[in-house]
């Protein structure tokens, strides 16, 4: 076999050349010294040292990019009673509690304050995280998305459960919860009812309402804290 | 719920945010590390992270699965960062007309054909040399270079991830080397 050449050599190194290339630098003693040279080289190149990033990184990567992500189309599936149903469920629960709340001279044992307030918040949770992903898809939709159809059945049915959240969270003296509400419900009421006959218009409104107050950031804020919150009770 | 690479790609595929979600988690240290070793700036390689996912996601109906999912992310990083380098190098070639004496001092460190070890000695820092003497080589030499020998990836791979032949990527990887070996060995022997 002839000798190899420096290139070949250099790939041997990252052992990217054939079986019997390497053997044949095990047995020639110039191909075996130009390797050991070449070897020595490479062994020498420094480090290339990569900034540390924290033990959170992926989900901070992943926070800074979802507001980023384009809405996939798959609006009907909203409309599948499956995709409906912990909407449901979550209304149920909150206008129970709601209504626990409001009454307080009625006492029902079964049920202790710790565990309610964990229902509530957590369900608090989950209506802003479902809200958060219609503010997403509006903020992002293009120009000529339509009427918004499907999106305005969506907020007419976070309305009525942010109404009772809010009033909840208002008699429980919770002021900040209550305001944020407050807030989100002047725009999902604008979702709900904007106009159908001027669409780029309508949406353009909509988009400096959901970034006029920082409401998706509070938003997005809001739910994981309350989230954490209801986890740790 | 505990995702593989391959579930979590369909499920995202169908539009589920939750699984793509997992993906960034996952890869996002890899990304960055390839991103950052590519263009040699903290803040590039972050904006990198950012753009290679988005780009996945918009793409995510190309991706047939017939290989790993990182791999398939891999290869939008490596095109990613060459779009940014190309970019940045272009910027500095007609800023360059006008004046860009530090840029050019420094690469001409690693560009002199006999560069003055005891000047570069007296630095201590071989390994601050190196980015300089990536800075000489061409894109394809680096980007092959940089998945070769930091990042661990077969020729093979390499190949595929930057959609040229065999043979042109071990060309790559060996050019590079060469140039390397020619700007970092007499510092080295010194620093030695």
């Amino acid at each position: 076999m002839t000798h190899l050449n420096e290139e070949q050599l250099t790939l041997a190194y990252y052992g990217e050349v054939a079986a019997e290339s390497l053997r044949h630098v095990d047995h020639c003693a110039e191909c075996k010294l130009q390797f050991e040279r070449i070897k020595a080289s490479l062994d020498s190149f420094p480090e290339y040292p990569v900034p540390e990033r924290s033990d959170s990184y992926g989900r901070d990567v992943w926070l800074r990019l979802l507001p980023q992500l384009p809405v996939k189309s798959k609006r009907r599936r909203w409309l599948n009673w499956w995709t409906m149903a912990p909407a449901f469920a979550s209304l149920v629960a909150i206008a129970f509690l709601a209504g626990m709340l409001t009454q307080r001279n009625r006492q029902i044992p079964a049920i202790t304050a710790e565990a309610r307030e964990r229902v509530l918040l957590m369900a608090m949770s989950d209506h802003l995280e479902r809200s958060q992903i219609l503010l997403v898809e509006l903020a992002h939709a293009a120009p000529g998305a339509g009427e918004l159809k499907m999106e305005r059945i969506r907020a007419r049915d976070l309305i009525t459960e942010n109404q009772l959240l809010r009033d909840t969270a208002r008699s429980a003296g919770d002021a900040s919860r209550a305001a944020l509400l407050d807030d989100l419900e002047r725009v999902l009421l604008a979702v709900a009812n904007g106009s159908a006959t001027d669409g780029a218009a309508d949406l353009d409104a909509l988009k400096e309402r959901i970034q006029g107050n920082d409401l998706l950031f509070r938003v997005r804020v809001t739910s994981a804290n309350t989230r954490q919150e209801g986890r740790k009770l | 719920m505990e995702w593989t690479d391959s579930v979590a790609a369909e499920e995202a595929r169908k539009g589920d945010q939750r699984a793509f979600g997992a993906l960034v988690e996952r890869h996002s240290r890899s990304v960055f590390r390839l991103a950052f070793r590519m263009t040699g700036n903290e803040q590039d390689a972050e904006d990198l992270v950012q753009e290679t996912f988005l780009k996945a996601y918009k793409q995510l109906h190309r991706f047939d699965g017939r290989s790993a999912f990182g791999t398939w992310l891999y290869r939008i990083a490596a095109n990613c960062s060459l779009d940014l380098i190309r970019a940045r190098k272009n910027r500095a070639e007609r800023q360059t007309s006008a004046s860009s004496s530090e840029t050019m001092d420094l690469l001409d460190q690693v560009a002199a054909p006999e560069p003055s070890p005891e000047r570069l000695a007296r630095s201590g820092q071989v390994a601050g040399l190196l980015k300089p003497a990536l800075a000489q080589l061409t894109d394809l030499e680096r980007t092959a270079f940089v998945l070769r020998h930091y990042e661990g990836c077969g020729i093979a791979e390499i190949a595929s991830l930057l959609g040229v032949e065999t043979n042109a990527a071990k060309h790559s990887v060996f050019r590079a080397v060469q140039k390397l070996r020619r700007a970092l060995q007499p510092v080295a022997e010194v620093a030695q």
